[in-house]
């Protein structure tokens, strides 16, 4: 009949043996945009303070109500003690990353105070600051190293910045790194290096064409912004570097997220190649926002059978609740259908992988209990998790939505 | 704030459309922005006339949703609409735009090639956003001027000649980015003072500024959408630029009335009339005796919907409180295809677009 009954085992992502570990030190979930990568680094982060670990999550860019509930009411780039009940065992801090503070502070570290002041003054930087893609990524790498060094958490939780794609975490660092390497900076504010000759246009020419679309000052703030930074560079990039390899570590679990919808699967799935090719440890994939079929005999009951007994009752004007109760399940069993083919797709590209689903609450998360919620279905509490490692619990706390 | 939005446009479901030229559609991302400009794309074209649709972000949206290879920069007609109209599509990117404006105003081309293949383009419209966005907005603006028989200079014809295209529709940026985007003026300010990029940029703004220009927003009903919907109205606003319609998108119909949503959601549902019902159906799936276990199933799940649907409610009505248009846009099981897309594009067209 359905798919839904296909009892193909999946290994579980065994959340709290994860979260409980003492090794594990480092936590980052990834995936594309709007999956739930801020939900799933805060549940994680509640979880393991509740269970006993000295917690610290990085958020970037929560839901305003989210933020608010963990006493984020600033961002202020520091991370904050969130209140939690007396029955934790651990604790938990959280922050916003805040990119323009965090880049401003690095270069204050690396540079003597009148270079410093220099930089930050220069436009050219204001820009670079705020508005360079991968600026964001960077300064999360940065932040996570900071933390990471000061030992005052056991384990850090990071949430990645809201891009396009899963791989701009990986990938945006290394693109600024590169960006401010330097070389073609310098070759563009310092025409007569004579590399302008290989274009085959005078020298003048295209020197004169591009002052006048980007305008004298701009590039003289260029230039003064490269003969700056050069110094402090080094040990920019060397600090990525670090992070970058501390995330090769076996202290540090990725936790990929995605929503079962193909735009979203394929990202999670480019990234878990991704990761393996870059030799850093991946714990699982978290499929958020499923629906889930009920645990009793609504189970069995297939989207066709449910339409033409609606429409039998229909037809005779009678029991309108049971009609519109009957076509809502089937269109349920058709989401729950193609979201158990596009799981079963991206388990079969990638044998091996760990599952957790979370099932779609009706309603946003914006408070502990609801990220505390969160946690217990990531660790497959209370019969939410998938199909085929299904418990029988029901108690139908409403984590479920359509 | 500005007073524009308490002008007359500010009521009625055409107010949001009527007299516009250059439609902006941005939205927070993966809400539909090009999914929905699209289909306004279309709804316009389906008046008669000539409508090109403008993608910026070199991301090849449209050529997917459209299901074509990936199109080149040039205006490409891709979609012929009802009463003999068409939407032409240009995929625009900066990195090409900037080859072709040095082009045009220095005869560049081949300096402009090598410049390309050393990332110096790339570097450029990176270190300066602002140049990068008044290319991409002037491809918008001009084609918005642009008259019947002639191209680019609209000096090389008579003021009075007809539009080449009768609406340009933009697929944006996300709300994030929006403001900064279409703030042209102030982004080049700290680039050159003179010459063409600058008046290309008082060009830009002052049909970005017109009452012909509108910014749509596409939200879902969730809290983050319609949160940065919000946000994005208040600086389009606070720009002085003319907001158009707040486009609800992926909107699913309750399957319950009003009365039977509310008890629902408060857990009152009637679960013996419903199990009743289950039994007066003959089910093969519910074998005697099941019903009641069955019926509590379904009401668990009719509970999560009324609970959607009422959360859906407060958002819609948060939303209505932005005084803006609401279009909504249903959300149409199996993805997008041309179907679909001529479906949404009606929907467009019966909530105002369509005058
Ligand atoms: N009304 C609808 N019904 C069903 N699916 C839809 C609808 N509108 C959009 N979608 C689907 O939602 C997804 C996102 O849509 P789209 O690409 O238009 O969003 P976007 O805002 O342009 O995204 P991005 O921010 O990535 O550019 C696509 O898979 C699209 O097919
Ligand atoms: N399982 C879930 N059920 C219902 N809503 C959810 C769920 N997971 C996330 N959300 C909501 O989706 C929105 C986006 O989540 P967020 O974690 O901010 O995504 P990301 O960080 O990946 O951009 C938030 O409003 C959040 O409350
Ligand atoms: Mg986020
Ligand atoms: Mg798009």
């Amino acid at each position: 009949m359905t798919e839904t009954n296909d009892v193909r085992e999946t290994a579980r992502l065994d959340v709290d043996a994860l979260l409980d570990s003492p090794r594990t030190r480092i936590v980052v979930c990834c995936g594309a945009g709007g999956v739930g990568k801020t939900t799933t680094a805060a549940a994680l982060g509640l979880r393991a303070a509740e269970r006993g670990r000295r917690a610290v999550v990085i958020t970037v860019d929560p839901a305003r109500r989210l933020a608010q509930s963990m006493g984020l009411a600033e961002l202020d780039n520091t991370p904050r003690p969130v209140p939690l009940p007396e029955t934790a065992r651990g604790s938990l801090h959280a922050m916003m990353l805040d990119m323009k503070r965090t880049f401003d502070e690095v270069v204050k570290e690396h540079a003597d105070p009148e270079r410093a002041r220099q930089i930050l003054a220069n436009p050219f930087y204001q820009t670079l600051s705020t508005s360079f893609s991968g600026t964001q990524e960077y300064m999360a790498m940065e932040k996570l190293g900071q933390l990471r060094q000061s030992d005052e958490w056991d384990l850090i939780v990071v949430d990645t910045p809201p891009s396009r794609s899963a791989l701009d975490f990986l990938d945006a660092p290394e693109r600024l790194g590169r960006f401010l390497d330097g070389k073609l900076i310098r070759f563009l504010s310092t025409p007569a290096s004579g590399a302008f000759r290989l274009l085959g246009a005078g020298f003048n020419v295209v020197s004169s064409v591009v002052g006048k679309i980007v305008g004298a000052q701009f590039l003289a703030d260029l230039r003064s912004f490269v003969s700056a930074f050069d110094t402090v560079f080094g040990g920019f990039q060397e600090r990525a570097e670090r992070t970058y390899r501390l995330l090769q570590t076996p202290g540090t679990a990725f936790v990929v997220v995605a929503v079962p919808d193909t735009d979203a699967m394929r990202e999670a799935s480019y990234f878990v190649d991704r990761l393996a090719q870059e030799s850093m440890p991946l714990a699982g994939l978290v499929i958020n926002r499923t629906h889930p079929l009920p645990s009793g005999p609504g189970a069995r009951l297939g989207s066709a059978e449910a339409l033409a007994a609606a429409g039998d009752l229909a037809e005779a004007g009678t029991h309108p609740l049971a009609v519109a109760a009957l076509r809502l399940h089937a269109e349920r069993v058709r989401t729950h259908e193609r979201e158990t083919r596009l799981r079963a797709r991206l388990l079969s590209a990638h044998r091996g992988v760990r599952v957790s689903e979370v099932a779609a609450r009706p309603e946003d998360v914006h408070d502990l209990a609801g990220l505390r919620g969160i946690g217990s279905a990531l660790a497959g509490e209370a019969g939410q998790t998938g199909e085929g490692t299904r418990r029988r619990e029901g108690d139908g706390t409403g984590q479920e939505d359509h | 704030m500005n007073d524009r939005e308490q002008g007359p446009r500010t009521s009625g479901p055409g107010a949001a459309f009527a007299g516009a030229r250059l439609h902006i559609v941005t939205g927070k991302g993966g809400t539909g922005k090009t999914t929905a400009a699209t289909a306004l794309a279309l709804s316009l074209a389906s008046r008669g006339g000539r409508v090109l649709l403008v993608e910026v972000e070199g991301r090849q949206g449209v050529a997917t949703l459209l299901g074509s290879p990936a199109l080149p920069y040039e205006e490409r007609e891709m979609i012929s609409a009802p009463n003999g109209g068409s939407v032409h599509v240009l995929a625009a990117d900066a990195e090409a735009a900037l080859l072709e404006y040095l082009e045009m105003f220095y005869g560049m081309r081949r300096a402009g090639q090598a410049l390309t293949r050393l990332g110096a383009v790339d570097f450029a419209t990176t270190i300066a956003p602002g140049l990068r966005d008044v290319l991409l907005t002037g491809k918008a603006t001009e084609a918005v001027r642009r008259r019947a028989g002639g191209r680019r200079r609209s000096t090389d014809t008579p003021a009075d000649a007809p539009f080449h295209y009768g609406a340009v529709v933009m697929d944006a940026p996300p709300t994030g980015r929006i403001a900064q985007f279409l703030n042209v003026n102030s982004e080049v300010a700290g680039l050159a003072r003179v010459g063409p990029i600058r008046n290309h940029a008082d060009r830009v703004m002052e049909v970005i500024r017109s009452e012909q220009t509108r910014v749509h927003f596409v939200t879902l009903l969730e809290e983050m959408p319609a949160q940065e919907t919000r946000d994005g109205i208040a600086e389009i606003r606070g720009m002085g630029l003319d907001v158009g319609a707040v486009v609800v998108n992926m909107v699913s119909p309750p399957l319950l009335d009003g009365a039977g949503l509310a008890a629902a959601a408060a857990g009152e549902l009637d679960t013996a009339e419903l199990a009743a019902g289950l039994k007066a159906a003959r089910l093969d799936t519910a074998r005697t005796g099941e019903h009641e276990a069955l019926a509590a199933d379904l009401a668990e799940e009719v509970r999560a919907h009324a609970l959607r649907h009422l959360l859906e409610e407060r958002v819609r009505g948060e939303l209505e409180g932005l005084g803006r248009p609401l279009v909504e846009l249903p959300r149409l099981e199996g993805g997008v295809d041309r179907d679909a897309l001529s479906h949404l594009a009606r929907g467009f067209a019966e909530q105002g677009a369509g005058q």
